[in-house]
């Protein structure tokens, strides 16, 4: 090649010498040669402008700083894999080589690589995406679902032999053991870990039957967690019908899957343990309205209670009565006695004289004036009439002092007191 | 799913409950009653959540379809 280059320098000498006229292909194409050839692989420091990306893939812009200008050309092979998008303004290292434009009569360079200047292509393309999601709503908190009172069924979607699925795992088991897991096994890192995410979190939706999904991965570089800065994770992530909670890395690194999701937490460990609290919360909040329950039963009863003593009150009670009429009783029982008593020493006198009375009605006191009273024996039934007496009865007659049994001689029916 | 539900049910009935009965709105005979439904309902949803039978599985995916598989976390 450099023999090429100084023929190419001797044939200029020779211009001198002889004239020679070139066809503007050929001097085109030997411009083109030394160019090409001179130059070779370049970096060039510069500013993007009039940037233009053609329905080709290929992208057409301007490279300048504060003196010049050169057109330059990145063609969709070599643009494809760029992470940044490329827009007016931007400060940028290219990598390509000079050539030259036949039919425009232009050099130009054809860019091979790109990067943006003081900033990390990667960081870039972060911020470029992060913006245009921003402007689309994807962070916007209306957009966030609220995250289920408890998941009794909890998705991950993270790598089966990774660090992130045994933390989270572990937790639950210490805190929260009323949880089932389903692991949707998928790479985290790496050229397919985007969609193998993309599919697990769609694949998660399709099987309904988790109450939330867990997006994880433990912590590592911010290569390591590209993945979940991709454009297809964020939108899987936001079309999700399932609640969400990235949990991505270790701290330091906000992914674009942590803004999306509908909760982020900084390690997958934080992840498991806002299920746990979630879950505490309700124990507690239950057990508090079980008190509430019983403090409301208790003042029901207590009103009751009091309402009961207030009634009592108003009401005597059978002993208070009993007790009462017991006293009345007594009452009356002393005033009858001392009533009766009174009325007994009146009489006393009186009683005296009636006894005496009584006394003088006795048939013994009629005996001691003379009198004497027989009797018909055996019976002893007092004669009073002498038809009721024949002769030969035995009669016995008292007096009184002594008596004497006789028999009868004679029966006169018509002497002393005559029945009418 | 049915657990979650169930339990997001019993604790809206279990909160209606707390707050008729001390209301103090309720005659004796509804309120005992209502208070042996929400302690019932406060019991059944502590038991679920202390319940400690969980299953860890892996979801697959073979043409189109869904299986799981248990998950050893040894």
């Amino acid at each position: 090649m450099a023999e090429k280059i100084s023929d190419l320098f001797q044939a200029q000498g020779k211009l001198t010498k002889t004239r020679h006229i070139y066809s503007v292909s050929e001097i085109t194409k030997d411009i083109k040669l030394i160019l090409e050839n001179t130059f070779g692989e370049v970096w060039i420091e510069a500013e993007i402008s009039n940037f233009k990306a053609y329905e080709s893939g290929h992208f057409y812009f301007t490279l300048k700083d504060e003196f010049a200008v050169l057109s330059a050309v990145m063609f969709s092979r070599a643009n494809k894999e760029l992470p940044f998008k490329i827009v007016d303004g931007l400060k940028v290292i290219c990598f390509g080589s000079i050539s030259v434009y036949g039919p425009r009569g232009q050099y130009q360079l054809i860019v091979e690589k790109m990067e943006p200047k003081g900033i990390g292509a990667q960081q870039l393309a972060f911020e470029q995406l992060k913006k245009k999601l921003a402007k689309e709503g994807l962070f916007d908190p209306v957009h966030k679902k609220p995250l289920p009172l408890m998941p009794f069924r909890v998705g991950i979607v993270t790598s089966i032999s990774g660090a992130a699925v045994r933390d989270i795992l572990q937790i639950l088991k210490k805190g929260a053991s009323c949880i089932d897991v389903v692991i949707r096994s998928v790479r985290v890192q790496g050229e397919f870990a985007a969609r193998e995410i993309v599919a697990g979190i769609t694949d998660l939706n399709e099987f309904k039957e988790v109450d939330l999904i867990i997006i994880s991965r433990g912590g590592g570089s911010s290569e390591d967690l590209w993945s979940f800065n991709e454009e297809i994770v964020a939108r899987a992530i936001y079309n999700s019908a399932i609640p969400t909670i990235s949990a991505v890395g270790h701290q330091i690194n906000i992914t674009l899957s942590d803004l999306v999701a509908d909760v982020f937490v900084e390690t997958p460990s934080a992840a498991a343990k806002i299920i746990v609290d979630k879950k505490n919360t309700l124990l507690a909040q239950i057990d508090a309205q079980r008190q509430e329950l019983f403090s409301s039963i208790a003042q029901i009863f207590y009103n009751l209670d009091k309402n009961l003593i207030a009634l009592k009150h108003m009401l005597k009670s059978p002993l208070d009565r009993l007790l009462e009429k017991q006293q009345q009783l007594d009452e009356l029982k002393s005033n009858l006695i001392s009533q009766m008593r009174h009325y007994l020493g009146i009489n006393q006198e009186r009683a005296r004289g009636l006894i005496e009375k009584l006394e003088a009605l006795s048939p013994l006191a009629i005996l001691s004036r003379g009198y004497s009273l027989s009797m018909l024996m055996p019976q002893g039934a007092i004669i009073k009439d002498s038809t009721k007496i024949k002769m030969g009865d035995i009669v016995k007659t008292i007096l009184e002092k002594g008596a004497f049994v006789s028999s009868v001689r004679e029966v006169i029916k018509n002497e002393g007191k005559t029945n009418p | 799913m049915k657990e979650k539900q169930t339990l997001e049910e019993n604790i809206k009935k279990l909160e209606k409950i707390v707050n008729e009965l001390s209301s103090g709105k309720l005659g004796l005979g509804d309120s005992l009653k209502r208070y042996e439904e929400g302690i019932k309902l406060a019991q059944d949803c502590s038991f679920v959540l202390n319940e400690a039978q969980r299953k860890v599985e892996i979801l697959m995916k073979k043409e189109g379809k869904f299986s799981l598989e248990k998950f050893d976390e040894k």
